[in-house]
């Protein structure tokens, strides 16, 4: 009942903020939004799940309760975390609660709206990453969405509109696809049931009959790739990359802090749980050009990042790569890949963030995030720097952050991966890593060092505004230095895989 | 004591008299809130009485020598006309205060709703004819009814025109079936049907019928009255029309096709009628939203995308086939998607009443920032518009995905395909609705707005009820599946 309570508590919160006086607003929000974190704090230290929810294990506060039969399906209210989905659920609740205080002092008008919208995108994220049953999963899916459009649209930047509108249509149309592509799937499939663990036991078994004129196997394919496309959009791999920069751009600080950190997160975590699940056989045929885009996501993504000359631009764009190490993680189909891009997911959730909130602090006190505009904010900014350095530096992978872990788990197990030339790929991708390092190094050089010059006024905001990203930095060198926090359940999770897929490490 | 099956029917019908006489001895004093309350009363009524027939497990009745016959797809469109005239019945209360003539306006409302529900009771050519005239005759003057605004007396003459032609051919059509059986009831000419001789009459009969059908469900060809009459008509009026009259005239269809002129007697004879419906179908959803995408009035994209919901809901006899499994389903999918959109399409209208009632203009640009000065009932239209485009934010999502799924059990998957992608272009124009209500700045800021209390309560009881219908689908499913197999069985 874990799991019900936190999705109640949380959407009665997003309601309760939402009738608040907008006064009162931001403050009702930072300590409701505490409930949920404490909650899954909670559920983190009593989490009792083995195994993978979709492969035969034991999820932690799983319910199953029949919802409505159409068609002759049962569609289930079946919720349940395991050690993948756990972690992200963590993650959603610490970056809420993080977008929430950031937001203070940031939003000025319709204040009680925008802490509501916050709060219903964390309930409905929870129950993405806690959903075992395929129609539940699709609604709190889709419930993310219409939120973040209006987050983005209503406070966002100059071109706000823009950059909503894309978003809403990009992700809209992956969501159909997704939508069609899996539901033809189960109508050639034998089940009865929506339930995700029936599906993927049916499809992986080789259950899946010829329908729509098309062969069993042509089927499986098409049904694979709708389902990719769904997630590659939402995680922004190249090429279904480009509402990204526009929209992390156009959406305030807080926002941004939610799109980047968990949102791109619910495409990456679906892969893992559907196509890599589901089709074990499909991604060791295509793992070589499922690699291959994961490179050109890393580098493409890269060095976009190096032509940027906006700060925050810039920082939207280095999300791109960072997906492309969860991919290849994912398509390694190893014990460490798969563990190392679920770690990655909330690594890069936290590093991001950091990223982030520095450079909406930077804009904050300055008016600009043009980076040749800034110059020598170091010894004005002090603490500003200093979270940004260390966003910037676990970014780029310095051992003891939560990057380095993230980025060594995710190369062992894609060294280790059984396609041809899996080594090779490893080696182009991990090239990225310097172009990383180089176009942050970059964004510190212009923005931190060399003789203070324009822009003349810098008003530093309170130091207790920093408090939320210098949490997540802590958090991040925790992650570091004793990554088996997560590592536990997430590789008990993982290795479920492993035993089905095959592939070693 | 069991009561009698027609009592929803007696219920309206009586309340309509009641409102006459009352209005007839004190005909000066001020009666609008005792007259709304009466008519919401009667729908909630009536709605509540034939739930509790339904739930009391009462089977088929057949009346008055089997001109009416009562079963659970009658209990069940009772229900959602019932509930649709009492929303509007409470939305009118704010809408035609200031309006002469009340007790006509609620009355006219009454009858209708009772010529409705005795069209899901039709068990005879007849009787159908009677009971669709009996809602198309008050639903003219309610379209007209106010008369010193030229729109809505244009409105109504058009509306009044078409009908008439519509219902001649629909009587013409009931002669030919006639000639060429001899019978009116539906069982006796299920029986005439088989094998029957004239197979010319009998068929361009039938293709009648479907013309006096498709003008009652505003679907292709007989649709272009709708957006005229929807966009002149006092806006809780096309909400009653939209919404209510639309699923009665399914409901016969449904009756007349299922229970008169049985597929398998109709293939042999060479005239599978499914066929129409499907061409009907692709055509009527396709052009519904394609003009709804193209409207610059909110009004007229409304009365276009219920065109299009039209369309949607004649995949239900599309993809009938002779297998009574996926005829329950599909058939049932049709019936819940009609009683989802009853409340998501009566809310959506009654929020264009609210801002008619605002004076903020009919374009979509007037709607512009709504959300600040209004965002209960801008929230409400959000909720509203997005299920109605099948987002899982209410019940039209589960409603739609059973028609899909249903048409891809019956093996048209390619009408499934075709109305997934009306579905996906429907998103387009509903957002931007809510984009233009939510995101766009208004013109001038801090506009006090007067909350009608009717209007509003009505706006959110449709929000509500479409939201409740996405967590608990099943209550509607399951009735609609026994709606629908009382008519393929029976």
């Amino acid at each position: 009942m874990l799991v019900e309570a936190l999705l109640a508590v949380t959407f009665v919160a997003a309601f309760a903020v939402l009738l608040a006086p907008a006064k009162y607003a931001g403050r009702l929000a930072a300590v409701l939004s505490l409930v949920p974190l404490v909650g899954s704090l909670y559920a983190y230290t009593t989490f009792d799940g083995t195994g993978n929810a979709l492969l035969g294990g034991t999820p932690a506060f799983e319910t199953v309760v029949p919802w409505v039969d159409i068609g002759g399906y049962a569609i289930d209210w079946h919720v349940g975390l395991d050690g993948i989905s756990l972690p992200l659920v963590v993650l959603t609740a610490v970056l809420t609660t993080v977008a929430v205080v950031a937001a203070r002092g940031e939003i000025e008008e319709r204040r009680s709206l925008f802490y509501a919208l916050l709060l219903f995108t964390e309930a409905s994220l929870i129950g993405v990453f806690s959903a075992l049953d395929f129609f539940l999963w699709f609604v709190f899916w889709e419930f993310v969405l219409v939120p973040m459009y209006l987050l983005v649209a209503v406070y966002g930047g100059p071109r706000r509109r823009y950059a909503a509108i894309k978003f809403f249509v990009y992700t809209n149309v992956a969501s159909l696809v997704l939508f069609v592509g899996f539901v033809m799937l189960v109508v050639a499939t034998p089940v009865e049931s929506f339930g995700l663990a029936a599906v993927a036991e049916a499809v992986r078994s080789g259950a899946v009959t010829g329908a729509f004129g098309l062969s069993a196997s042509t089927l499986t394919g098409v049904a694979f790739l709708a389902l990719f496309f769904g997630f590659a959009v939402k995680s922004a791999f190249v090429p279904f990359h480009t509402w990204l920069p526009d929209a992390y751009t156009e959406a305030p600080t807080p926002v941004t802090v939610v799109l980047a950190g968990v949102v791109t997160k619910m495409g990456t975590y679906s892969l893992l749980r559907f196509n890599v699940t589901m089709f074990p056989d499909l991604i060791r045929q295509w793992a070589l050009p499922l690699a291959l885009l994961a490179v050109l996501t890393v580098l493409y993504g890269s060095l976009a990042a190096l032509a940027q000359r906006d700060a925050k631009r810039l920082v939207a764009y280095t999300s791109i790569p960072s997906m492309g190490f969860v991919l290849l993680g994912s398509v390694a189909a190893t014990n460490y890949g798969l563990a190392g891009a679920t770690f990655q997911m909330v690594s890069h959730g936290l590093l991001v963030s950091v990223l982030f909130l520095a450079v909406g602090y930077v804009e904050d006190a300055t008016g600009t995030r043009m980076i040749n505009k800034l110059s020598g904010l170091a010894d004005r900014l002090p603490v500003v720097a200093a979270v940004l350095v260390a966003g910037a530096f676990g970014y780029m992978g310095l051992p003891l952050m939560s990057g380095f872990a993230g980025e060594f788990f995710v190369f062992t197990g894609s060294f280790a991966a059984p396609y041809p030339h899996a080594q090779l790929v490893t080696a182009v991708a991990m090239f990225g890593i310097v172009v990383v390092a180089g176009y942050l190094l970059r964004l510190l050089q212009g923005v931190l060092m060399g003789p203070f010059e324009a822009p003349t006024t810098v008003t530093p905001r309170s130091r207790r505004d920093l408090a939320p990203a210098v949490v997540l930095v802590l958090l991040s060198i925790a992650l570091g230095v004793a990554p088996g926090m997560l590592m536990g359940a997430i590789q008990d999770a993982v290795g479920a895989f492993v035993a089905v897929l095959g592939g070693g490490l | 004591m069991a009561l009698p099956a027609l009592t929803p029917q007696y219920v309206l019908g009586l309340a309509a008299l009641l409102v006459l006489v009352v209005d007839a001895f004190a005909p000066t004093s001020r009666k609008n809130g005792l007259f709304a309350g009466v008519t919401a009363l009667a729908g909630v009524t009536s709605a509540g009485v034939a739930a509790w027939l339904f739930a009391g497990g009462a089977g088929r009745t057949t009346l008055f020598d089997g001109a009416l016959a009562v079963d659970a797809s009658t209990s069940f469109f009772t229900a959602v006309f019932g509930c649709v005239a009492a929303l509007v019945a409470v939305a009118s209360y704010d809408y035609v205060r200031e309006e002469p003539h009340q007790s006509a306006y609620y009355a006219l409302v009454l009858f209708a709703t009772a010529g409705m529900s005795i069209m899901a009771a039709a068990n005879s050519l007849v009787t159908a004819f009677l009971a669709l005239e009996l809602v198309s005759l008050p639903a003219y003057a309610l379209v007209a009814f106010l008369k010193r605004d030229a729109g809505s007396v244009e409105a109504g003459l058009k509306y009044f025109v078409v009908g008439a032609l519509s219902s001649a051919i629909l009587v013409y059509g009931i002669s030919l079936v006639y000639a060429a059986t001899g019978v009116f009831g539906f069982e006796a000419l299920a029986a005439a049907v088989q094998g029957n001789a004239h197979v010319t009459v009998l068929g361009a009969g039938v293709v009648m019928l479907i013309g006096g059908f498709a003008f009652k469900t505003a679907s292709i060809p007989f649709h272009f009255w709708a957006p005229e009459a929807y966009e002149g008509a006092p806006a809780p009026i096309s909400a009653f029309l939209s919404s209510a009259s639309k699923a009665a005239g399914f409901v016969l269809a449904f009756r007349v096709f299922l229970l008169a002129f049985p597929l398998a007697a109709f293939e042999a004879l060479g005239i599978p009628w499914t066929l129409v419906f499907a061409v009907l179908a692709i055509v009527t959803m396709t052009l519904g939203n394609v003009a709804a995408a193209t409207q610059t009035n909110v009004k007229r994209m409304l009365a276009y995308s219920s065109i299009g919901h039209a369309g949607y809901a004649l995949i239900g006899l599309a993809a009938i086939t002779t297998t009574t499994s996926s005829d329950v389903a599909v058939i049932g999918a049709s019936f819940a998607h009609l009683f989802v959109y009853g409340f998501m399409n009566t809310g959506a209208f009654l929020v264009v009443a609210l801002a008619e009632r605002w004076g903020v203009g009919r374009t979509f640009e007037d709607y512009a920032g709504l959300g600040r000065s209004a965002p209960v009932a801008s929230a409400a239209l959000a909720v509203l518009l997005f299920s109605l485009a099948g987002l899982p934010v209410g019940g039209g999502f589960w409603t739609k995905y059973a028609l899909f799924l249903g048409a891809v059990q019956s093996g048209l998957w390619w009408l499934a395909a075709v109305g997934i992608v009306n579905s996906a272009l429907s998103l387009f124009y509903y957002s931007r609705l809510v984009k233009t209500v939510w995101v766009d700045a208004p013109d001038e800021t801090g506009v006090a707005r007067e909350r009608p209390t009717g209007i509003y309560a009505a706006v959110v009881v449709a929000a509500v009820v479409t939201v409740a219908l996405l967590v608990a689908p099943d209550v509607v499913f399951s009735w609609a599946d026994a709606a629908a197999r009382a008519l393929v069985s029976a």
